[in-house]
């Protein structure tokens, strides 16, 4: 292959990688707006659907964002440089442990205290 | 090459970029590291946040005082922004030109203006409801919370003033392609701690 | 606030009174005479040592020294021997405190000399300056200088940034320096818990200064974490692979993930306990729906794994001290990887250990015990290994190795009580008791202070050269050993008969004769730190004879041993290609160390800055001005804040060249001494024949 022809091929694989990319923002705005506008219109409108199963779903939808982020704003995926994967999930375990005790332990407080951080 | 391993989260600068896509490997692993040291410290003043939000002491809780309207409109700001930056890390990857990569980041810094606009106005009319942070446990876990991501913004927002102006001083070096680099990720952290504030603060505390 | 009231204290809250003698002049009562001289003379010594070191830097001109050759310095090696020096002095003023505390105790029975709110302020400066200002400083320190040498690199990744945490670390230690002469330190703990540190209980300055050193502190701690965890994954030697690392260098790496990730909490912490003193907020006030636990929740989330951040690095240099005294392969290397990673997640999982009697439910207190239990299982582990890697070792008896023995009994018996602790059951007999005292101790001093004072006797010469005086060290390890058990033991005792942690005084005489025992044993530990700066003093006197510029003294295993002794402010001249585990033994053994390459390259290294001295600036003003209420002062700083930042965004010139040229002089400079020493024996390694080039033998045979 001649040195022209090499370089041809990337611009082309770079215009590519440039589409794919630029489309990659694309969708994630457009799944996020989705992911936005649901849980908001439910909460405005409130149709017939009790409490709980309004919170499930403002939860997941959230979820489901950050992950829509993750993925389409900030590249990560399963490619990633080994270190990289490690730390976003030792840091979301540890978040989870941190805040899922936090909220243990203050609710269990709460209601053999009788303070009213109680739902 | 499409199966590349990525070197750093955020957008690769790609081998098109020589030393300053070397360069970035580190100091974009380092400034992600931070960026997971300040997710714990949010995650702890959400937790505080949800555990007294019904601390209320017999003040306005989050139906006197939230705007749903007004969380909207602020939510599609911040997204907006986000992918206006995506669009000025593209420009700065495939190398459209400085004219063009100022154009999206000042763009993205009116975006991030306006959403602190209508921020300021929240807790102003939350002050004139009588919703100020001394008033209850609960507002001062609410002012804790969303004013402590407002502040990140705000200091993000100059961050993107300073960048524009080392783009017009030294022009693209690396320096300051890392300074992109890094600040890209900053926002989209950011979009990303909103999504978790509308949907812990705005909308679970109006359902 | 108004823009007028900026301007109508011009001083804040500064006044007369804020000076430690003012109240023993207005109100002269014996009570407060005698705490007014011991404040006073405190004070004076902070005073006059500024004067002093002022004075001294202006005779001897080094201001121009101190200033571009260390405090501008990016240079790993120098921002470390900094960290150990604010270790040292720090160390000094709280080992004092705390001989005074068991003087008041000693004599405690119905009174005692000292008032309850001046020996309130002296236990909250000793834990708050052990902890932060001591420990913390140390590891730091000590890590700074042996991880990047230990893993091949030139320098951690963010070297100004490493310059800026000591800043940091430098501001918060000042602070807590000034408050011994400006006002009064916190008198609620190191913990500091609300509402008693609110400020409707504690008007006063003290928790302010404390809100404020323990964030300068804790910024620091954070930004230095990211630096070690960054440099540890991307900047080792070509070959060092994860497994191949010294076990130094994995606790340093566990210490910094739990720097990186407990140290938010604490800043939580300490900016709502802030909001509430100074803008009225309610987090953890009575009253408005504020609630003190969520204080005591969030400390602990922080302060658990801070225990921990504290232990492992020592964990990893007693790793080093056994494999290199035995002159043996470490035992069980990678079970001591494990058992460091596991004690580093565990320890995310166990802090409400430290308020079983909170009032949670049951359940709750059994899960987090059963937890803190099973951290007592990877602990265990390193303790067998580190026996075994003594087994049929020729084990010899340095001062390192006696610090390290001695830890190893003392160890394991404060982590005995540890396990006794976990129980929540016993912990609600024994909590808030000076048996929970004597815990903590024995597990800090034994493990951490022991492990970093040997450190400092096992990598001085590293660092300058020339190595300590045996048998001054000796003495100090034996005093320290022997003074630690006296002091410590008796608090089992006296907790187990009932005396509460922190009373300035007691009704009870039976108390007595144990306290005495526990003075002596402070006394003793007073006489172990003199020791050590005598014997610093008498071995810079001696240093000529001692010179170890081969830059191998122990017969070393990992790289740090592979260069001269200082190392070159680049540390390698040519970056080291790893083979296996234990690098330097490995070359040594394969007749690979000491080359001389053909060529050698540029290297380029980062710029003195600034940065680091103007941030601790900085950040001092900023916190004086915040304690005092000075908000001319607060304003001005924090805008020079922002300024600094912004202005070093703007810099670009930051790194220099060393030619390959001065490379290859220095570099064959060393290998000429080195072909000039005499290679020696280990029997004689504590001899002025000890050049620093080791006769070497493989494991367990006498050379």
């Amino acid at each position: 292959m001649s040195e022209q022809a090499h370089t041809a091929d990337e611009t082309t694989e770079r215009r590519q990688e440039e589409r794919r990319e630029f489309h990659s923002y694309v969708w994630g705005v457009g799944l996020a707006l989705l992911l936005t506008a649901v849980p908001f219109a439910l909460v405005h409108w409130t149709p017939g659907i009790s409490r709980l199963s309004l919170l499930i779903v403002i939860g997941v939808f959230a979820l489901v964002q950050m992950l829509v982020h993750f993925r389409f704003f900030l590249h990560i995926g399963f490619k990633q440089k080994r270190e990289d994967l490690h730390l976003i999930l030792f840091s979301a375990l540890l978040l989870t442990i941190m805040v899922a005790g936090t909220v243990w332990i203050m609710a269990s407080l709460a209601t053999r205290m009788v303070l009213p951080a109680q739902p | 090459m499409s199966q590349q391993v990525l070197k750093h989260p955020g957008l690769n600068l790609g081998p098109a970029h020589g030393k300053d896509d070397r360069a970035a490997e580190n100091m974009m692993f380092g400034f992600w590291v931070f960026l997971m040291s300040d997710a714990i410290l949010f995650g702890m003043v959400f937790a505080t946040y949800v555990t007294s939000v019904h601390a209320t002491a017999g003040g306005p809780g989050p139906h006197a005082l939230y705007d749903l309207k007004s969380a909207f409109i602020e939510t599609l700001l911040l997204l907006a922004s986000s992918f206006t930056f995506g669009m000025a890390s593209l420009a700065l990857k495939y190398k459209h030109g400085k004219p063009r990569l100022i154009g999206w980041m000042v763009l993205t810094l009116v975006l991030g203006m306006v959403f602190l606009g209508f921020e300021l106005h929240d807790f102003s009319s939350m002050f004139a409801k009588g919703g100020v942070p001394s008033r209850s446990g609960f507002l001062s876990a609410f002012f804790d919370l969303v004013p402590l991501h407002g502040l990140h913004v705000a200091a993000g927002c100059i961050w993107l003033i300073c960048l524009v102006g080392q783009i017009l001083r030294y022009g693209l070096d690396t320096a300051t392609k890392l300074g992109i680099m890094r600040l890209a990720l900053f926002w989209h952290f950011l979009d990303i701690i909103w999504i978790a504030i509308f949907s812990v603060v705005y909308l679970t505390g109006l359902t | 606030m108004s823009i007028a009231g900026i301007f109508e204290h011009p001083l804040g809250r500064l006044g007369l009174d804020s000076l430690p003698f003012w109240n023993m002049l207005q109100h002269p009562t014996k009570g407060n005479i005698i705490n007014g001289i011991i404040a006073t003379g405190a004070a004076s010594v902070v005073v006059f040592g500024a004067l002093g070191l002022i004075v001294v830097l202006t005779r001897y001109k080094l201001w121009r020294v101190l200033w571009s050759e260390w405090a501008t310095s990016p240079d790993h090696k120098k921002i470390g021997i900094m960290y150990v020096v604010i270790a040292f002095v720090m160390l000094a003023r709280a080992l004092i405190e705390a001989a005074l505390m068991r003087a008041q105790q000693a004599y405690g029975l119905g009174g005692g000399f000292l008032s309850p709110d001046h020996f309130a302020q002296l236990f909250s400066t000793h834990g708050t300056i052990m902890i932060f200002f001591m420990a913390m400083p140390f590891l730091t320190g000590v890590i700074n200088y042996v991880m990047p040498l230990q893993i091949g690199a030139r320098d951690v990744s963010f070297p100004v940034l490493n310059s800026i945490s000591l800043g940091l670390t430098a501001a918060g230690a000042a602070l807590v320096m000034v408050s011994l002469v400006l006002g009064k330190f916190s008198t609620g703990g190191w913990f500091g818990y609300p509402p008693y540190t609110e400020a409707t209980f504690s008007p006063g300055v003290g928790p302010d200064y404390w809100i404020w050193a323990l964030t300068l502190g804790s910024l620091g701690s954070t930004f230095t974490g990211i630096n070690f965890a960054v440099t540890i994954y991307k900047e080792r030697a070509p070959g060092m692979k994860l497994m191949r690392m010294p076990l130094f260098t994995w606790t340093a790496l566990c210490t910094s993930i739990l720097m990186i990730f407990a140290m938010p909490p604490l800043t939580v912490a300490t900016a709502q306990l802030a909001l509430d003193r100074y803008l009225g907020f309610h987090y953890f006030t009575n009253a408005l729906g504020g609630n003190m636990m969520h204080f005591a929740n969030l400390f602990w989330l922080f302060g658990h794994p801070e225990v921990y951040i504290l232990i492992l690095p020592a964990f990893g240099v007693y790793s080093e001290l056994f494999s290199t005294f035995s002159g043996k392969v470490l035992y069980g290397y990678r079970s001591l990887v494990m058992a460091t990673m596991a004690i580093a997640i565990l320890s995310f999982t166990v802090w409400l250990h430290h308020f079983f009697t909170m009032g949670q439910s049951a359940n709750i207190n059994a899960v987090f015990g059963i937890a803190s239990m099973l951290i007592g299982i990877p602990t265990g582990v390193k303790i067998y290994d580190w026996m075994l890697t003594m087994f049929r070792g020729r084990v010899r008896f340095t001062v390192p190795m006696v610090y390290s023995i001695g830890f190893i009994l003392l160890f394991v018996l404060g982590g005995m009580s540890g396990i006794l602790l976990a129980n929540p059951t016993v912990d609600y007999q024994v909590h808030n008791t000076v048996f929970l005292v004597a815990h903590f101790h024995n597990m800090a001093v034994p493990g951490l202070l022991f492990g970093m004072i040997a450190a400092y006797h096992f990598w001085f010469p590293k660092a300058f050269g020339f190595r300590l005086n045996e048998r001054w060290g000796m003495i100090s390890a034996l005093c320290w050993i022997f003074g630690f058990m006296l002091a410590f033991f008796p608090l089992y005792a006296l907790g187990l008969m009932g005396l509460p942690r922190r009373t300035v005084a007691y009704t009870e005489p039976s108390y007595v004769p144990l306290e005495w025992v526990a003075f002596l044993g402070a006394l003793l530990i007073l006489t172990a730190l003199a020791s050590l700066l005598w014997q610093l003093w008498v071995s810079i006197k001696q240093r000529d004879e001692n010179r170890v510029f081969a830059g191998d003294p122990w017969d070393g295993r990992s790289l740090e041993w592979s260069n001269s002794a200082p190392p070159p402010e680049y540390n390698f001249a040519v970056i080291p290609e790893v083979k296996g585990r234990d690098a330097f033994t490995m070359s040594k053994e394969g007749g690979t160390a000491y080359q001389r390459p053909d060529t050698y390259q540029d290297i380029e290294l980062p710029k003195n800055s600034a940065m680091g001295p103007v941030i601790a600036a900085i950040g001092f003003t900023l916190a004086f001005g915040l304690v005092w209420h000075i908000w001319w002062m607060v304003i001005l700083s924090f805008l020079a804040a922002v300024a600094t930042l912004i202005i070093r965004g703007f810099a670009r010139d930051t790194t220099r060249i060393v030619t390959a040229q001065e490379v290859r002089q220095e570099h064959h400079r060393w290998i000429d001494a080195v072909a000039a020493a005499t290679a020696i024996a280990r029997v004689d390694e504590n001899k002025p024949a000890n050049d620093g080039l080791a006769q070497h033998a493989s494991d367990g045979v006498v050379p």
